[in-house]
């Protein structure tokens, strides 16, 4: 709870922020505010605290919340530059601080409403960021778009919670569950599970519910781009996985076919739709719909280590797209270029940027002794574990067509022609987020228990 | 302990070679990977003959998955661990000066030391699956930065490949993993266990997935087509550790994981796999034939002299797995020597061309007579390395079924076919244009041939010096099953 009211508050002054001229100090704020929330968060590991039944701290949610403070406090560090341009900074930052509250509530609700509640807090920030590049058609496409489809999936959502509070009558997760054990599996409540499904499939971006993905991600300005990518897609897999794992998973036996096959669309489309791109951050927008299918191997194994594989899972892949975004964003910057052709031949100019971002690729295809590979790893243990060898072969096989893309990177880094000398520029802070990443992402590859440990 | 020392002496020297100054890189990467040479020999010199493993280390890796990084070596290892870190510094000193990038070059080389140190001598799956990804890594950074014309295509088409294997052998290891009893471990005696208690239907099928991650890295006929582009492309160096070492990883796994966790699935398959091993031996001794490109007609002679060991291995006896062993090592030396002969002559030449040299005996009595003897250890004259090794694996085969002993054993006539031919056209007769000016070995080149030489003849003369030494281990390999 005290992760709501810290970044509540601090949604708040960024606001206030405006009108008291106080923009310059607002970002170490942010940071500090950011760390504060993240202490208080940790506190309360092992306290599971219940708030009126409508939300529930256990570790579940303390851990995922740290975890998107973590990736929130390095996006802040990445994305500082890039609003300190805008005039409109503050609200920004607000907004973001504001989505960050409804990513917390997403991974703590213990009631229907209260996932409907975060959701909406997360997106309709979201939808305002996307398009907040106001001169920019792109731009605004992207929020349009996500806009709209988003409100369709929104729909989806709400009319599922209605049908299972039709069969169950309650908005409670655990009256749910109780209810829905005593064997009223009707199709009303499976058409309201599927309906769920579909919701959230849309937030996580699983096929074929992705169609919004690739263009609303490139059309974001980056930093936002990034945000989706990696706070938003790590709130929506612990708000899905929570509410299946907690109320559906008598009903197992029904959904996980459907969602067996969303994963194998899934990791279709996005591993060989991101084949052919030219653009990096399509591209990238294409692979985080392919890790969407890899995450959601998990949720269809549900048992005791989908947990962890969806907290690691999430947690280096974001720290990973972290890295990658980030290296995008200068890259593209300096080169007025998202193409694949502006990091030709950067390596022997930029060998920080090129070390960091074969690194990050190295990570996203899965090539140990990076945290991608243990990501995988532990997916794939979790699914054969349940006897889902089938789909761990498909998924091998989307694995290998990954390698393809994301060695296009590095090939182009290291092989293609010098195309200039000059290093590219790169702040402090940059540095700093692309060092930490890095570290992190090597870090976790080799002690995968600093973070499975947790829970 | 004295394994974890060579891993990390060996990762260390990679980092540090990456901040030497460029004028000393090479000599540092030289000294430091004598070093771990001659530590290894001290190793080698000092190895207890039992079966058992020695200098184990266990250490607690990832707990709640009962991940170990447990590392040791038998008599195996112990011979692959002396192949690694004796062609090593052969290879480092064996780059030339006016390679670009000469830092990360030998820091690449160095890890990739490490990585295959860690292969052999891994007990645990886990970390087995690790360091045979490393080891993919730094060559294909070698490849890539260094390679010629067609590189990035080709080593692109290398890493893709061998990952397939590799993430079938991952989907095996964590099914052998959820199969361990009790508290699930990756530990090597536990998935022997595992594999042993499957059923025969679930043995054969991962024993082709393990089939394809050890066939595609040796390569096996018909996993070897990234094999010829990717020998001819790569950098010598690049070339000589992927045939020198790299090679032996596949049969390595062999050895130690796959036959001893699926016994009845070799025992269902073997009819198969071994008539795939003699095709490879038969097809790419006859490519080698008609070959014009030196490095490539190696390349293919690389894959038949593979098969041959496959075979043998698979034959699963006494003397197919003991042929085996001193094959690795006797094939390692070769090819190592032979590639780079062949660099010799294409740096001097421009050109690997068979059909535009000719006569470098006359300019070059030095290197054609190296050149000799190194190839009459790959075509297996007695005395020479390939002998004991060629010898032991067709017994091997022969034990196994005659039919395919005798087929197989046409790999000397073919061997030796188009080894003499490429000898005959490039080192005898009269000097064409390219070979005009050749000159003759220099020290260095001399430092490095010297040494191969020297080891071509030793393991010709006294193979059991290093046959004495895994034969305990194969021994608890055959009784095991």
């Amino acid at each position: 709870m005290n992760t709501l009211i810290i970044l509540s508050a601090l949604g708040v002054v960024a606001l206030f922020a405006e009108i008291f001229r106080f923009r310059k100090g607002l970002f170490p704020l942010i940071l500090i505010g950011l760390a504060a929330a993240f202490f208080f968060t940790a506190k309360e590991y092992n306290h599971p605290q219940v708030f009126f039944g409508m939300m529930n701290f256990d570790n579940y949610a303390v851990i995922f919340s740290c975890a998107i403070l973590i990736i929130a406090f390095l996006w802040f560090m990445m994305a500082k530059n890039y609003f300190l341009q805008e005039t409109s900074v503050t609200d920004h930052f607000a907004l973001i601080l504001f989505s960050l509250v409804g990513a917390v509530v997403m991974v703590s609700f213990n009631n229907l409403t209260m996932l409907f509640l975060g959701i909406e807090i997360l997106s309709v920030s979201v939808y305002v960021l996307a398009a907040s590049d106001k001169t920019n058609v792109m731009s605004n496409e992207s929020g349009f778009k996500y806009f709209l489809m988003g409100s369709f999936a929104t729909g989806f959502l709400l009319f599922g919670i209605t049908l299972i509070y039709g069969v169950t009558g309650s908005f409670d997760l655990t009256t749910i569950q109780h209810n829905l054990s005593t064997g009223r599996e009707t199709y009303m409540a499976l058409a309201g599970v599927l309906l769920l499904m579909i919701g959230l499939g849309f937030k996580s971006s699983l096929a074929p519910f992705h169609f919004w993905a690739p263009d609303v991600y490139e059309g974001a300005p980056t930093t936002v781009t990034t945000y989706m990518a990696t706070v938003v897609k790590t709130a929506a897999f612990a708000a899905f996985y929570r509410l299946f794992s907690l109320c559906f998973w008598q009903l197992a036996a029904h959904w996980t076919d459907v969602l067996s096959w969303m994963v194998v669309l899934t990791l279709f489309i996005g591993n060989v739709s991101a084949v052919r791109q030219r653009s990096v951050k399509r591209m990238l927008a294409y692979s985080s719909v392919a890790h969407a299918g890899y995450i959601a191997i998990a949720i269809v194994a549900m048992s005791v280590p989908s947990t962890c594989a969806i907290l690691y899972y999430t947690f280096t892949y974001s720290i990973s797209s972290l890295s990658a975004f980030t290296i995008l964003f200068i890259v593209s910057r300096h080169k007025g270029s998202k193409d694949i052709s502006a990091f030709e031949g950067m390596s022997k100019a930029n060998p920080l940027l090129s070390f960091t971002m074969t690194v990050a690729m190295l990570s996203l295809a899965g090539i140990p002794p990076t945290a991608g590979f243990f990501a995988k790893y532990y997916v794939f243990y979790t699914a054969i574990n349940h006897g889902f060898t089938w789909l761990v072969l498909v998924a091998v096989l989307a694995a290998l067509v990954g390698i393809y893309y994301y060695f296009r990177v590095i090939i182009a880094i290291y092989f293609k022609p010098e195309q200039q000398l000059v290093p590219i520029k790169v702040g402090p802070l940059h540095r700093t987020v692309l060092i930490i990443t890095t570290i992190l992402t090597l870090l976790f590859g080799l002690f995968p228990n600093l973070v499975l440990g947790w829970l | 302990m004295p394994i974890i020392a060579l891993l990390i002496f060996t990762f260390a020297t990679a980092l540090i070679g990456l901040f030497i100054p460029i004028r000393y890189g090479n000599r540092f990467a030289f000294i430091s990977s004598l070093i771990v040479f001659i530590y290894s020999l001290y190793l080698f010199c000092t190895f207890p003959i039992t079966a058992d493993f020695q200098y184990v280390v266990d250490y607690s890796w990832i707990q709640s998955l009962g991940i170990h990084f447990k590392v040791g070596m038998d008599g195996i290892s112990v011979l692959l661990v002396m192949l690694t870190t004796f062609l090593t510094p052969l290879i480092i000193f064996s780059v030339r000066k006016s390679e670009p990038r000469p830092r990360a070059f030998y820091s690449l080389l160095l890890f990739m030391e490490m990585a295959l140190i860690g292969v052999f001598v891994s007990m645990d799956g886990f970390l087995f699956y690790i360091f045979w990804e490393i080891a993919l890594i730094p060559i294909y950074f070698i490849c890539l930065l260094w390679g010629g014309k067609d590189r990035v295509r080709i080593t692109l088409k290398f890493f893709i490949y061998t990952l397939t294997g590799s993430l079938f052998m991952l989907v095996g290891l964590i099914y052998l993993y959820l199969h361990t009893p009790g508290e699930h471990s990756f530990d090597i005696q536990a998935l022997y266990t595992a594999g042993k208690s499957l059923s025969a239907h679930a043995q054969c099928i991962l024993f082709w997935f393990f089939f394809l991650a050890f066939g595609i890295k040796m390569p096996i006929f018909p996993l070897h087509t990234w094999q010829p582009d990717t020998y001819s492309d790569a950098p010598t160096q690049g070339t000589m550790m992927l045939s020198g070492i790299m090679l032996k990883m596949g049969i390595y796994g062999l050895i130690r994981w796959m036959i001893p966790m699926l016994p009845v699935g070799l025992s269902q398959n073997a009819q198969y796999v071994m008539w795939l091993s003699i095709a490879g031996v038969l097809y790419a001794g006859i490519i080698a034939f008609t070959r014009k490109d030196m490095k490539r007609l190696l390349a293919y002679s690389s894959i038949s002299h593979v098969g041959l060991i496959a075979a043998g291995i698979f034959a699963f006896n006494g003397q197919g797995l003991q042929g085996g062993i001193i094959q690795m090592l006797s094939h390692g030396i070769n090819v190592v020597g032979l590639f780079f002969v062949v660099d010799i002559i294409q740096s001097r030449t421009g050109t690997r061309d068979i059909a535009s040299l000719g006569g470098i005996r006359l300019k070059a009595p030095y290197l054609a007579t190296v050149f000799a003897i190194i190839m009459l250890g790959a075509v297996a004259l007695p005395l020479t390395d390939g002998f004991p090794g060629e010898f032991l694996l067709i017994s091997g085969v022969f034990k196994f079924e005659n039919i395919m002993g005798a087929v197989v054993g046409l790999t000397i006539i073919i061997g030796a076919v188009y080894m003499f031919r490429m000898y005959q056209r490039t080192i005898l007769g009269e000097t064409s244009l390219a070979t005009e000016n050749f000159t003759d070995l220099t020290a260095g080149e001399k430092a490095v041939l010297i040494p191969i030489v020297i080891m071509v003849i030793l393991i010709g003369v006294c193979p059991n010096l290093f046959l004495k030494v895994s034969e305990p281990a194969i021994l608890k390999l055959l009784g095991g099953i």
